[in-house]
């Protein structure tokens, strides 16, 4: 019998509740023998790690009153980026590095003979899109509901963190399919950042490898843009997430308190 | 915030959290939607729009167009606005970089404990006003693309010199027509007004060889154009014939 219990779901009022057992019914259906087996695994792995008490303190910790669809932009924003890893993932399988010949061949191979290959690099390019403009919105909204504030700085810190690493994955990106378009962006781009105060001009010699563009500026964007960034957006994701559970989401600004707590804080005032 | 405001506003946040509901399945349930609805748009785009790649990238050629990804449109464009050569700096990385760092330190300098947008009426309009100027910057780089036309008449001066050197300086002009000089240059009534100055009249401040030195090494953000010089010299030089022309 697995030590561990599922808090009873919390179903809304009119929903039927399931019966509880009579005596008298068989013990055990087949049904009941699967889910102990489930029951009995997730209990295996929860004694060896008690995961389950962070899962619970995930999951089931409430959130405030008035929280309405604004609050999705954020989990929409990580949504995003799952999936810009996912098709990421399918593309490095076919992607060469290589400025001398190889980069855009492989990616005219991806879209012209691998099955969806073009679907698939699509989604990535378009994503990125998505991506930013999901994280623009979700920014706006901490913005002008004032949940920036006390004590979640540290979260919006994390945040812009987030938005400008994400500016920079698409900056890296856009070299990699290595046209005519991406190219000279790129050359432009990495000359703006040339001209920027103190760090400028050692930040466009190491993008570029070198003071010129050359034949490992590629494979540099290509590792900046697969591993560097990627690992700090995944591991400031996790920071920011657990931030939000344990200091919880805002509520509304002009959500208004229960009736009980009102009259407690007018007495106080 | 002081230590009464703090503690006030975490009082009335565990209010309304104490009368929220789980996170799991509501909150979950809305972010699922969300992300259905995020997974949709992506697919549609993609199917919708596509992935076409440009022709490759060729260092020696001079038929490109330098434009970043959309939503860099805006960063570029402030390159337009502030156009005096001395403020270039400050326009390509010192705005960005002031405006990193205010939304860095955001809640270090907006700690009213006020949240309502419309009683923070600096900040709510900071933003609306920082949303326009973005959207604003946006649309007018969507819609300045680099043209490849130069419409000047040739000067009397060119044509006095032969038909050879004319057929040279026309050359010249389709070279930097299409060599996307029109994306930052000016040239009469062509080509956009900024980041790069207009070359309308370049040649009266600069010789030939000035403007052959500055084409192989630009000032930032200009890319060079010594890869062309070392693979195609004939075509370099119809470009600088041109430009020295501009008087």
């Amino acid at each position: 019998m697995p030590k561990l219990k599922l808090p009873a779901p919390p179903l809304p009022p009119g929903f039927p509740k399931p019966a509880p057992k009579r005596p008298g019914t068989p013990k055990q259906k087949p049904l009941d023998v699967a889910a102990e087996a489930g029951m009995s695994v997730v209990d295996w792995v929860d004694e060896r790690t008690s995961l389950s008490g962070g899962a619970r303190w995930m999951m089931f910790r409430k959130v405030p009153k008035g929280t309405n669809w604004f609050y999705t932009l954020g989990s929409a924003t990580m949504f995003a980026f799952l999936s810009q890893a996912v098709t990421g993932v399918f593309l490095a399988m076919y992607y060469r590095p290589d400025a001398g010949g190889g980069a855009y061949e492989s990616m005219r191979h991806v879209n012209d003979d691998v099955f969806l290959g073009e679907f698939v690099h699509g989604m990535h390019k378009w994503g990125s899109s998505v991506m930013v403009i999901l994280i623009f919105l979700h920014m706006a909204r901490t913005f002008f509901f004032g949940a920036y504030k006390y004590p979640r700085e540290l979260n919006w810190i994390i945040g812009v963190a987030l938005l400008i690493l994400t500016m920079a994955m698409s900056f890296t990106g856009y070299l990699l399919p290595f046209d005519q378009r991406s190219y000279w962006a790129t050359i432009v781009g990495v000359n703006i950042n040339g001209t920027g105060p103190l760090v400028g001009p050692y930040l466009s010699d190491f993008l570029r490898a070198g003071p010129e563009f050359g034949a490992t500026t590629l494979s540099r964007f290509y590792a900046i843009h697969m591993m560097l960034i990627p690992g700090i957006i995944g591991a400031l994701i996790g920071f920011h997430l657990y931030l939000v559970a344990k200091l919880g989401t805002t509520a509304p600004p002009w959500q208004k308190l229960p009736e009980q707590y009102r009259q407690v804080e007018e007495e106080r005032a | 915030m002081n230590q009464r405001e703090k503690e006030q506003y975490l009082r009335e946040y565990m209010a309304l959290k104490s009368a929220g509901k789980p996170f799991f399945p509501y909150a979950v349930a809305k972010d699922s939607l969300m992300a259905c609805v995020v997974m949709a748009a992506i697919i549609t785009m993609s199917l919708v729009l596509g992935a076409e790649l440009g022709p490759k990238a060729d260092p020696t050629t001079t038929t490109y167009t330098p434009r970043p990804e959309w939503y860099f449109f805006f960063l570029f464009e402030l390159l337009r606005v502030i156009k005096p050569a001395e403020l270039v700096p400050l326009a390509t990385i010192g705005v960005p970089t002031i405006c990193m760092i205010l939304l860095f330190l955001l809640p270090f300098y907006d700690r009213g404990p006020e949240r309502r947008p419309e009683r923070r009426p600096i900040a709510t309009a900071t933003g609306i006003f920082v949303i326009a100027a973005m959207g604003f910057l946006t649309y007018k780089g969507a819609e300045s693309g680099p043209p490849t036309q130069i419409d000047m008449p040739t000067p009397k001066a060119v044509i006095a010199q032969g038909p050879q050197f004319t057929a040279l300086y026309e050359k010249g002009r389709q070279v930097v027509a299409q060599s996307g000089c029109e994306a930052c240059h000016k040239f009469g009534d062509n080509g956009n007004d900024g980041p790069g100055p207009q070359l309308t009249h370049i040649a009266k401040n600069l010789p030939r060889q000035a403007i052959a030195r500055t084409l192989v090494n630009p000032t930032a953000p200009m890319p060079s154009f010594q890869a062309l010089q070392q693979k195609d010299p004939a075509k370099f030089n119809a470009m600088v014939t041109f430009l020295s022309q501009l008087k």
